[in-house]
């Protein structure tokens, strides 16, 4: 196939990827360039990380072009995988292994002399935190403690590009925002990061660029602020009424917004300006028993997409 | 960590990519840093019991064997130094078993160490021969131990049938350790391995020729345990130790023994392939 690949870091046409008879990916188009942070946002069972695991040179791409480093991955994917860094979805360390020695090994795996994997195995640790854990056996670490370890030894090759997929899932608020906070760090220091999620506030945070995926394809694509702009309006208010009352609510409040959803547990009208809407609503003699304004996220942009939530 | 510099030499690095020999040498540190965790209680438990065995069978019976006797049925040898070869390589049998299910399972399921080791330069070929080279070598290890006992009995005839025998033991471990890799990577869950252990592993140690000469038992059954790998490490080591080798007979052991651990092998490449690049 000789299609028009161009000189991102990661450069995806028509992508594909077959389970049997189940198309988990059908035909996407990325390109990711150096210094960029590019998320893929959808739900579980989107297409996000059969992407990624294509994108991490060790699943056998089903059609299409895809390009890593300018690399072919079906044909050099130990030359790849040399080069960039995979943050897993789920942590597979080693539980046998110590904290430190997860590092280590994992840097001899890419040719790197003992020394030298040592040397970054202590600087890794103090980057991700866990510099006094270092002894520690990895089934003593929290959930969060691990995946700060897993991130560390994805940076072990000095990767050019690195892959994070849902790195924050499962993990306590608190944990999060410290994970979070390193990822920008890596991001401000030139590090490439693409990163798959079903969290919108992760997805805002970390990413320049976006796309949204649904059902094995992007269904729009921008930074999170074009996103929201090109999809939904600047306010959103929320009104609750009594349970099961939303769906009758809706037509009564179709005129006072650009497009109104009505969820099993609230309504969500789209306005330019959701004090005044709210007001209207007052207005017209409706009391809903709680009402919220806020800004538009990418939470509405999903749901205007897809008609569906992102996290069920 | 105050600038983040891509390693200039990675991709120097990766334009090559690594060939078996060093891929799998890059694995050493990971193995051996498990082995020296654990390698007391294998070595200990693996030679523990055949060395029961053996001072149960080969002294406890075999001096009732060879008054009862005069051993002529074995080939007018003691007992002891009989049943010793077959208990070398059972026990390479054995530990090739034990290594080659719940560890290669784990490495795939629980702890999913091979899915870590796929996100590097690494490919499928060179984990897994890395994997089964640490198998060989826990096998050598504990294959050696048992020689040096069985050698302190007395029950090795001939300087040069130690070593020999060795490497006798060693490849018969190897014959299991590469179908049980095959069968380990293709299983969803460990409910098969008991199977293995009690309809496999028992029956070809009991009817391996280890305690008693295949000959005597009835055709068919014989035949069947004549197709065993088991059987022919069995009669390989043991004509190491007695010093009675007849060299076509070895080069046939050799040759069966080998065509297990390259058909093995290959069947267990095309598993694991299955298992990791989905």
């Amino acid at each position: 196939m000789s299609r028009d690949v161009g000189d991102g870091l990661i450069e995806a046409r028509e992508l594909r990827k077959k389970y049997g008879e189940f198309e988990a990916v059908r035909g996407v188009d990325v390109t990711v360039s150096k210094g960029e942070a590019f998320g893929f946002l959808g739900p579980n069972g989107a297409g996000k990380s059969s992407t990624m695991r294509m994108i991490a040179a060790v699943s056998p791409v089903s059609g299409g072009d895809l390009r890593i480093l300018g690399l072919d991955p079906a044909t050099d994917g130990p030359a790849i995988r040399a080069r960039i860094g995979v943050c897993p979805q789920e942590n597979t360390l080693d539980n046998e292994l110590k904290v430190k020695d997860n590092l280590v090994i994992y840097g001899r795996f890419f040719g790197l002399s003992r020394a030298e994997v040592s040397r970054r195995a202590d600087e890794l640790l103090a980057f991700v935190q866990l510099t006094e854990k270092a002894g520690n056996k990895v089934e003593e670490l929290s959930g969060g403690m691990k995946r700060r370890l897993t991130v560390a030894r994805s940076l072990i090759n000095r990767p050019e590009l690195l892959l994070l997929d849902e790195p924050t899932t499962g993990l306590d608020p608190q944990a999060r925002h410290q994970l979070w906070d390193r990822l920008f760090r890596l991001k401000q220091e030139g590090v490439t990061l693409v990163i798959t999620t079903h969290y919108m506030d992760e997805a805002e945070q970390l990413c320049d660029r976006l796309v949204v995926m649904d059902n094995g394809l992007i269904v729009a694509e921008g930074s999170p602020a074009q996103l929201i702009r090109e999809h939904s309006t600047r306010e959103v208010a929320e009104l609750r009424f009594g349970i099961g009352e939303h769906e009758a609510m809706a037509p009564k409040l179709e005129d006072l917004a650009d497009r109104v959803e009505a969820l099993p547990d609230r309504i969500l009208l789209y306005t330019g300006d959701g004090e005044a809407t709210v007001q209207s609503v007052l207005e017209r003699g409706l009391e809903p028993t709680s009402t919220l304004v806020r800004r538009s996220t990418l939470e509405d942009v999903f749901l205007r997409l897809t008609g569906r939530s992102l996290v069920d | 960590m105050t600038t983040y510099d891509p390693d200039p030499d990675a991709a120097a690095r990766a334009s090559a990519p690594p060939t078996m020999a060093d891929a799998v040498g890059r694995q050493v540190d990971y193995w051996f840093t498990l082995y020296k965790r654990v390698w007391r209680g294998t070595v200990i438990s693996s030679f523990l019991v055949p060395l029961l065995y053996l001072a149960a069978m080969g002294i406890g019976l075999g001096s009732y064997v060879d008054n009862k006797s005069g051993g002529s049925a074995i080939g007018h040898v003691s007992y002891l130094a009989f049943i010793a070869p077959g208990l070398l390589a059972t026990t390479g049998m054995q530990t090739a078993v034990f290594e080659s299910t719940y560890p290669v399972l784990g490495m795939f399921k629980w702890d999913k160490v091979y899915f870590a080791m796929l996100a590097t330069p690494l490919r499928v070929r060179d984990v897994l021969a890395a994997h089964l080279a640490s198998v060989a070598t826990r096998i050598f290890t504990t294959c050696l131990v048992f020689v040096v006992i069985i050698s302190a009995f007395g029950a090795v005839h001939v300087w040069w049938g130690a070593p020999l025998a060795l490497v006798g033991a060693t490849l018969t471990g190897m014959a299991f350790a590469t179908p049980v890799f095959g069968l380990s990577s293709r299983i969803k869950d460990e409910s098969a391995f008991s199977l293995v252990f009690r309809l496999g592993l028992i029956p070809m140690f009991l009817f391996s020729g280890a305690f008693f000469p295949i000959s005597q038992l009835p055709g068919q059954i014989a035949w069947l345990a004549y197709a065993t790998p088991v059987w022919h490490g069995v009669d390989l080591c043991r004509s190491f130790t007695l010093g009675h080798v007849v060299w076509l007979h070895a080069l046939g052991h050799l040759a069966y023994l080998g065509a297990w651990v390259l058909a093995g092998w290959w069947w267990a490449e095309r598993g694991f392939v299955k298992r990791l690049t989905w």
